[in-house]
Parts: C-alpha cells; structure tokens; sequence
C-alpha cells in the first residue's frame, strides 16, 4: 500500500485526539431540591416525630444535596395507620380504576423523566446517560405493565378474584433507587395493597419526589407512603406488627437479619439479595460483543448491581485473546462526572462502599491475583473507583466468593462446559449468570443446569418488567417483574 | 507498509498466506471468524451514537469530517459542467469562509475522471474513480480490468472497485479473492505506482453481518487498501452498525498482520449528526491511527452541506439554512 | 355585534383509509339518520374498491404494527384513551342521536369506550403470558409456544345491541389490534358516524397509518368483499346480522372458506348483545396464531 502523499499540514488541525468537550446536563433540571425533607405519609409531607436528621451528599463532589428526617418507631406507626387506613378504600375499588392511576403515575413520570433523571444522578452519582436511557425508561414501563395488570388478575393464574394481602413494607436499597421503588410499588398497588417505603438513606431524595407525583396523579391519599431513614428505621418499619407484607432489596445479611426477625409471624416476605454472577464465555463467542457484555456486565451502574456478572469465567484457550480485547475496550471507559453525557462510569455511591471496594480489592492482590486498571485521571472530589480487572484469580480468593459492588471484575478460567458450571454453581449465590457461545444448544444445556434465577445468553444485565427476576438460594426468594411479580402481593 | 507487495494472493503475512490457496482453505478461514451477535452488535452502535458532541470537539469534528468527504456524483447524467461544477465545490466548500477545509476526494465514472483531474490539477484533492462495472458488477472480468485500467490512465488516484457479490453469495470467495486482487494488478501505473483500490461490499445485498466479516477478511487479505460499505445505488447503504463491523476487522487485522486498511461508509450519511456518530465509532474503536483522510472516509454528497451549514451556526451562533451554501 | 345567529359549520365525513381520510371513489353518499328519522350527515358510500384499498393499506401496515414491541403498541392504545377523553362530548352527542339514548346514557357509552381501550392497552404486552406456554417435553429440548397475530381482520361491526355504535366498535377493533392485527372495518350501516369520527381519533393517536380502516356503506357490498379477499387472514362476524342475502353470516362465512379463514361468528341473538358488560379475552385470542419453537439442549 502506497503512503497517500497528503502530508499532515494540509490535515485539519487538531490534537493528537479527538476529545470530547464536556457535555454537562444542567444540575439545574433536577428542580428544587429543599434544605430538608420530613417523610410523605398520609398523602402529606410531614415533620419527623424526633430531631435526628440525617444527610444526602452528591457523591461525585461530596456536596450536601438536603438533609431528611431519620424515621423513628412512631414515624413507622404513623405510616403504617395511614397506609392501614387507606387500605379499605383502595383494594375495593375495581381493578379499572385502580389502573388509571397507576397509568397516569406512568405517564408523569415520562413527562418528569428529565427532572427525576438529573436528580437521580446526582443524588446517586450515576452517569445521566444511565438515568436518562435505562432508569428513567424502566421506571416508566414498569408502572405501565403493572397498570395493565391491575384489571386482569383473575387471569393471572392465581385463582378468580384473588385478594390483596395488605400494607406492604418495602425497603429498597440505593443503586437504582426510583427503579426499585418503581419494582415495589407498581406490583403492590396494582394488586390492591397499600404501602410503606424506605429509600436507601444515601439516595432518599427521588422517591421523596415520586411523593409529588402521587398527589399530581391524585392518588389517595394514605395509599404510597415514604418513611425516610437508615437501617433502624427499616427495622422498624419490617418489625412493625400492622405490616402484612415484607418486601426487601439489599444484602444477603440484612436479608438474613429480616427472614429471622419474621419467622414465626405472617407476614408475606420477598427478597432481592447479592449475587456473584459467573459471566462464561466460550472459545466461539462472538468476541467484539462478549466483551462489551462483560463491560456492561461489570460495569453498568458503577458494578452496583445485584446481578452484575463479577466473575468472568473464561475458557482457557482463548483468555488471552479475549483478555487483550477486554483491557483494550476498557481502556475507553470514560470515568468521571455523572452530569457530562459522555460519561460511562459514575461516583462510587457513598464513603463506605468505596471503603468496602477498597478493603476488597486490597484483599485480592494480597492473596496473589494480577490487579489491572486502565489509566484514567479521578477527580479530586468525590468517591471514585477505576474499573478494575483481576486476574490469576481462582474460587478460594475472596474477590471470587465475595459480592464486591463495584467496579471491579474477577477472572477465571475454565476448560469445560461441565467445569462452568460446576464453578458458576460454586457459590451462596444464585441470583443470575451469563452464557456467551454462538451454540445454541449449548446454551440451553447450560441454562438447564445453572443456578441462577436469570440467565442471559449472549447479552447480560437485560432487564423488562414482563420479564420475572430474583434469586436462588442465598440470592433471596420471590420474583419481581412479570406474572410472577404480582405473587408477592396477593393472598395466595 | 508498502513493502508489502499486496497484490499477490496471500500477501498479508501474520501467518495469513496460506490462507488463499485453496477454496476450501478460504471458505475455512472465513468461516472460522468469529460470528457476530446481531442485536448486541447493534446495540454497541447505538450506544456510541449516544454521545454528545459538543463546543470545541465539534468544530474539530465538523472540520475532520469535511476533509474526509469523497464528493460523490454518479448518475447517468453527469456532465463535464457538473462534475467541473463539483470539484469547484470540493475545493472551496464554503465560499464565504475560506478556512473550511476541502474534500478528501471527487468520485465520479470513469470518463469523468480526465475531468475532475483537470479541475483539480494542484489541490491535492484526489480523484477517485468507480469501476468494474459499477453498481452492479456484472460484466466479465476483462470488462471490469478495462474499465479500471480506463479510470487508471485517465489520471484516477483512487479506484472504487464493487465485488462479485453474486460470487460471494454463492460461496465462490476465490473467485471474489482473485477477482481483487486483478483489479488491483489493473491499478499499477506504468511508473509503477499505484492507484488506491477501494473495494465496495455492498453490505445491503450481502444482508448478515457474518457475510460483512468475511468480505472484509477477504478484501483486505487480497490487498485492499480500503474497504467500503455500499454503492450508494441500492435501498440500504452504509449503517453504523455495518460500519462498526469494518472498523472493528481493520483493527484486527492490523493487528494480525501489521498491516492498515482504511474503511468508507458510504451512502445514506446525510447530516452532520450522522457524520458525528461514525467518527465517534472511529475514534473509540480505532482511535488516533484512523482519524486522518488517509485512513477513513465518507463517501457523501448531502452531506457536505449540512456539515457547512453546522460550521457557520459554529461561527456565527445562528441556525443556517440551504440558501446559505452552495447548490453544485 | 349584531343579533344573526352564527351559522355552523358541518363536518364532511369521509372514510379513514391507510391513515388518510379519502371520500368513496364511488364518489356517492347516503343519508345517516337519528333514531327518529331526522337527517344527521351524508355518510360516504363505501363500495369493493373501497374495501379493496382498505385491505392494501392494513396488508402494508401488518409488519410494522407486529413487529413494533407489545409495549409500544400498549403505549398507541393508551395514548387513543387519552385523546378519546378529550372528544368524550362530541362522541356522546353522535351516539346519543345513533342510538336514540339520552345525554347521560351515551355519555356513560363513550366513558366505557375509554376504559375498553385501557383495558386492551393492558393487554399487549401480557397476552402472551396467558396465551402461551413453556412446555415440558419429553425430551432434551426447549419448547415453547407462543402467540402470533394472524394478520388483516376484516371486521363488520355491530350493527345492534346496547353501545352497538360506539362501545361495541371499540369492543371489536380494540382486541384484534391490541395483539397486533391489522383490521378493516365495514361500519354499522345505519350508524356510521361515530366509526368514521374513530378515525380522526386514531389517526392523531399514533396509530400508525393502515392499522385501522373504516368504511362506511352497505353491509352487504362491503362485508363480502372482505369475506372473499384472499388477502384477508380472519373475518369477525359480529355485526352480519342479516338473515339471507350476500351480507348473511353463514354465506359470508361459506366464503370465508374459501381461504380458510379464521371465522368469529355472531351472537346467536345479536339484538340482545350487551356492550357494557366485561369484555374478558375472548376476542383477543380469537385472532392469534399459536407458534411452538423447539430447541436442543446439548453441550
């Protein structure tokens, strides 16, 4: 090939690369955000019964965004009547309506999904390409499906006119908290029931807004209640006597703490825990699009995903190759302000998981695994983490066994479709695991045989709320999303 | 890299030259490819048309991909007034503003070429030529070599070459392969240079994105020096996603073969949004080494305008419209 | 100001056909009455190439419309209800004077009408859920079944029964698009109008254009034409109420045979045909094909 005989100078000029310019969403469109919040029960924004407030700080600058109440005893009971109060009403209106308000909740939301967005963002620290292309979607869609579901229970396999079970307690946690308000509430009123929420106590401030829709769409009042606070008040909410339903998204250990703390009671419990999702790729995957499923696998949302894929099991013969492409790709990641569009890593959501991602992958390279990061500048303020690649990694390291929720990606290999499964299975866990060969077959043969509650084949973290997610074993019990979903919140 | 004498079958080295000896040793390695999942395929494209270019990174943008435009005209009715009218355009884009950048190239039918060669005489603009029977590709091979050695001794810098894709939907790939690489004997000048061989694919008639693999393996294994999407004739021109697939062959095989081929998408890239997303896909896939004229370019007519009409909105903050740039 | 009454002005009621709004290439017209008899509005007088078009157009717009994700087409059909809601008093009006009804009873018609799009909103996206199956063969394979829309539904709407003009109608076009069907709807011949007023609802409801054809015309030009069209997949019945002649339901169904057709007959008594009550999901699995995909399960 002859050298084209142009010379450089007759090129544009340039730098040396074609950098993007920032791109910032204007914080500005996240609306007012108040000095403080007390808690939405009863259809009304209301003080905190005690003085203790607590902080939400924007992650990527440590900023104080609003202080919020820390929910006491009282504050739960409060809820809990007025979620009680509101129960009679609701479960006996006819399905039909009750989809009417479910649909316009769906449809404020879409119009607000800007706003509820940049908020989301930068309460969390989540990249706004994220909020705006998956989040605020999902959220939307979700109150869609469940509305639809609201006047056709008797044809959802669960018997003829089947019951709501009461007020529901939900307590989500904070990396997707408006998705997972959105996977508790649209289920729970669709059936009939009433609740009680407590957001995450880093990320309180979308669902405190989702409390304005409620009362634009004209909910009843009592209905959706929101009771901020930290574990204590979470404790207290699922303890509380006049509460039916249990529904928990978190660790495995406060799901734990929750299971035991009900035994014996009646309470309907559903939860959503941890998970150390295997992600196989096979010697004929189709490279160029493993890889980018194992970035989003691990990557998406900061590696602050239940089902994220931490563990990459990779056969032996082509490590190498897909290793190579996989830090070359990573090299592109863009790590940095949530605000600018361009950006696909976000802020660690608090001080403390950074610790604990710190404390973890510290742990790696002390038992021996190669730690890889591309080189990519952090800002100074703000918790951040670099995607970080383990490999020389084997199932007896923590990195392996440990749900780490970050940014972090543990590598291993495998020979045979036998062995990856027998290592995806090796695990507490259950909660979702990935499958990457052009064979179909031998997807299926996979599936079959792995522990998991989801499994993607040739793609990876693809949630819809037609579509039932949760765990096996130590990964929780109870689905969210599709006809299953609808289980959880009837008397069945 | 030009030492590589790519005209011979098997030329690219990397443990590749045995590749071509056989039908059967061909059809095994393209077929050995790694398959390409669809939807995931399409779905990284679609990503990487998400971001936002924006302030200073778009006037770098606008202005690369001006200097990267094949100024196409290919009809029937071109005359040497509008092919002459072209290159006047192709060498002042913006006629209010002359530090817009000119065009990569002017692509036209092999009798245009004397033409446009005149026109251009001193620009350092290239005069790129179609041939082999362009669109179709439907004649016999020494119609096709006639035609490129026409477009050759008529001064053409650059040969746009179609391939069989009767014969590669068949499964006959040697025929493809040496098909090529005759074209690409047909290139060599008297002096002994060459002109560049770009070899079109037309992705929309080859349909799956396996079949865009393997073209892409079997073009640039016989020698191209560039490969690009469509002839711009047909319903479905070039895509980001089968865009997205040529680039990410030309990384691999320069990586397994140390040698660089250039990628043209062509037809259907009409705004300057569209331009911005393929430069985006450039620059995260291969980065630096491909973002020159050299090694990527638009084959575009609309296109220009718009790019001129986003550069003056740059300059001057307003919104310009289609009575502010030029009609040629 | 002066005291001269303001005259007002009339709507021209044309048929709604592939999204556009043409007259009858029969370039003819007839008269639409109210339950006393008094004149309301010329109706276009659709004829077989009328419906010959509408089916062209529903055949065009059958892969976009299936294609298109059972979350958007729930999205279309919610966003007919919102606009539906805005015009709610000018349907009461039309099917008050089609049905003889008082203001308050034809209202409550229309809002139920609202609400059946809601309902078949909710549908799209869980029809599926009830309608198809994973299977447990006995065997290494993965088997499901899963539902599919038929393809164009010629539809004679109803022509009798309480809510037959309006409610009905939805209660007809609603279900078999609702799992992605494309219809044609030869419009109850005496009460045409609310039908042909359908239609500037959905057409400015991001339905897309063919999804829905409605002509108005004799029952017996229109309903066998799209009983002996090749190109139709299904045909509902509802509304062929005559008891002999071309438009009679087991004639129409005799030629429905012709292509086999999927055939929705009537109701055994269609005057006594109540539109208000629950719809459940006959109609909407009346026009689905079922798909059974086997796979193997190896390593």
């Amino acid at each position: 090939m002859a050298k084209n005989k142009k010379t450089e100078a007759e090129l544009p000029k340039s730098g040396p690369l074609f950098g993007y310019a920032p791109a910032p969403e204007s914080p500005a469109a996240a609306g007012d955000i108040a000095t403080s919040y007390g808690h939405f029960i009863g259809g009304q924004f209301v003080d905190s019964s005690g003085s203790e407030a607590l902080k939400t700080v924007n992650p990527a600058t440590e900023q104080v965004l609003a202080e919020f109440a820390q929910g006491t005893e009282e504050d739960v009971d409060r809820a809990v009547k007025a979620a009680r109060k509101a129960f009679g009403d609701w479960s006996a209106l006819p399905g039909s309506e009750r989809a009417k308000y479910l649909y316009r909740i769906a449809r404020i939301i879409q119009e607000r999904s800007r706003e509820l967005a940049v908020l989301e963002s930068i309460d969390n620290g989540k990249p706004i390409k994220e909020t705006r292309d998956f989040d605020l979607p999902m959220v939307a869609a979700w109150f869609f499906y469940y509305a639809g579901w609201a006047d056709k229970l008797d044809y959802a396999g669960f018997g003829p006119n089947p019951r709501p079970v009461g007020v529901a307690a939900q307590v989500i946690p904070w990396n997707f908290p408006l998705m997972m308000l959105a996977w508790k509430i649209a289920p729970a009123l669709a059936t009939g029931n009433t609740v009680v929420l407590k957001p995450a106590e880093t990320t309180p401030l979308t669902a405190l807004r989702f409390a304005e829709i409620c009362r634009q769409a004209g909910l009843p009042k009592g209905v959706v209640n929101i009771v901020t606070g930290d574990g204590r008040t979470g404790a207290a909410l699922t303890a509380h006597p006049d509460v039916n339903k249990v529904a928990f998204t978190g660790s495995t250990n406060v799901g734990r703490s929750i299971a035991r703390q009900l035994a014996g009671s009646r309470k309907k419990l559903s939860l959503e825990l941890g998970g150390k999702a295997a992600n196989i790729v096979f010697d004929d995957a189709p490279i160029d699009q493993a890889v980018e499923g194992i970035v989003n696998g691990i990557f998406f949302n900061q590696g602050h995903v239940c089902c994220a894929g931490s563990r990459l099991l990779v056969q032996e013969s082509i490590q190498d190759e897909l290793l190579e492409a996989l830090k070359r790709r990573m090299a592109t990641l863009r790590v940095g302000d949530p605000l600018d569009k361009n950006t696909d890593i976000g802020a660690i959501n608090s001080a403390g998981q950074l610790a604990r991602i710190t404390e973890l992958t510290a742990a790696g390279e002390a038992e021996g695994a190669e730690r890889w990061s591309p080189a990519c500048e952090l800002p100074s303020a703000g918790y951040w983490f670099r995607p970080t690649l383990f490999t020389g990694v084997s199932q007896a390291h923590r990195i392996a066994q440990e749900e780490i929720f970050g940014p972090v990606l543990s590598v291993l290999t495998f020979r045979t479709p036998d062995e990856a499964v027998a290592k995806a299975n090796n695990t507490p866990f259950g909660l979702s695991a990935g499958i990457w060969t052009e064979k179909g077959s031998r997807i299926l043969w996979m599936a079959d045989r792995l522990k998991a509650g989801v499994v993607w084949a040739n793609t990876f973290n693809k949630f819809d709320p037609t579509s039932p997610f949760g765990g096996y074993k130590e990964s929780g019990y109870g689905r969210e999303g599709g006809r299953h979903g609808l289980e959880a919140y009837l008397d069945v | 890299m030009s030492t590589v004498a790519a005209n011979a079958p098997g030329a690219a080295g990397g443990g590749l030259s045995d590749v071509a000896a056989s039908e059967a040793s061909l059809r095994r390695f393209l077929h050995g490819l790694p398959g390409v999942d669809a939807v995931g395929l399409e779905a990284r494209a679609a990503s990487l048309g998400t971001r936002s270019i924006k302030t200073t990174a778009k006037a770098f943008a606008i202005d690369l991909a001006i200097s990267m435009i094949d100024l196409t005209t290919l009809e029937g009715a071109d005359t040497v007034g509008k092919v002459r009218a072209l290159c006047a355009k192709g060498k002042h884009p913006d006629p209010s503003d002359p530090s817009a950048p000119r065009v990569a190239a002017i692509c036209v039918y092999p009798d245009m070429v004397a033409t446009a060669k005149e026109a251009l005489a001193g620009t350092g603009i290239q005069v790129a030529s179609v041939a082999t029977a362009f669109p179709a590709g439907r004649a016999a091979l020494p119609v096709k070599l006639a035609d490129t050695a026409d477009a050759v001794a008529a001064g053409a810098d650059e040969i746009d070459m179609v391939i069989d894709r009767g014969a590669f939907l068949s499964g006959r790939y040697l025929d493809v392969f040496n098909e090529i690489t005759a074209v690409k004997q047909a290139c060599v000048r008297p002096d002994g240079s060459s002109a560049h061989l770009k070899v079109i694919f037309e992705t929309g008639e080859l349909q799956t994105y396996d079949n865009v693999r393997r073209a892409s393996w079997l073009a640039m294994l016989a020698g191209a020096d560039f490969i690009k999407t469509s002839t711009g004739k047909v319903t479905v021109n070039a895509t980001p996603p089968v865009t997205l697939l040529m680039l990410e062959a030309v990384r691999d095989f320069k990586a397994a073969t140390g040698v660089q081929v250039g990628v043209k998408p062509a037809g259907g890239i009409k705004t300057t949004k569209d331009a911005m997303k393929y430069l985006v896909m450039v620059n995260e896939t291969l980065g630096d080494d491909w973002l020159t004229p050299h090694w990527f370019r638009f084959g575009a007519s609309s296109l220009l305008n718009d790019l001129l009409m986003q550069r003056q909105k740059l300059s001057t903050g307003r919104y310009s419209g289609p009575d502010y740039v030029t009609v040629d | 100001m002066s005291d001269v009454i303001r005259l007002d002005v009339m709507k021209t009621y044309k048929l709604f056909v592939g999204g556009k709004f043409p007259r009858s290439e029969s370039g003819r017209v007839y008269e639409v009455s109210d339950s006393k008899g008094q004149w309301l509005a010329n109706a276009p007088l659709g004829t077989r190439k009328d419906t010959r078009d509408a089916v062209l157009a529903a055949r065009a717009a059958v892969k976009g419309w299936a294609g298109t994700t059972a979350y958007n087409r729930g999205q279309v059909l919610y966003r007919v209800a919102e606009m539906l809601q805005g015009r709610r008093e000018q349907f009461a009006a039309e099917v008050a004077a089609a049905e003889g009804l008082g203001a308050k009873k034809a209202a409550a018609l229309v809002d139920q009408a609202i609400d059946r799009w809601v309902w078949y909103a909710g549908w799209t996206d869980k029809v599926a859920q009830i309608a198809g199956a994973a299977n447990p063969v006995a065997g290494p394979y993965f088997n499901l079944s899963l539902p599919e829309p038929t393809g164009v539904v010629g539809i004679v709407a109803p022509q009798t029964g309480y809510g037959h003009s309006f409610l009905g109608l939805v209660s007809v076009i609603a279900p078999a698009i609702a799992t992605g069907n494309t219809v044609v709807v030869a419009a109850a011949a005496d009460a045409p109008l609310p039908a042909l007023s359908l239609g500037e609802v959905l057409a400015t409801s991001d339905v897309p254009g063919g999804v829905v054809n409605i002509i108005s015309g004799r029952t017996a030009d229109l309903a066998p034409t799209l009983a002996s069209h090749q190109d139709v997949n299904a045909l509902d019945l509802t509304g062929a109420i005559a008891a002999e002649g071309p438009g009679a339901a087991a004639v129409l169904e005799a030629a429905a045979a012709d292509t086999l057709k999927r055939v929705l007959r009537p109701a055994v008594d269609p005057s006594a045909q109540d539109w208000t009550s629950a719809p459940g999901t006959d109609r909407l699995l009346s026009f689905l094909e079922t798909k059974t995909v086997w796979h193997p399960m190896g390593q």
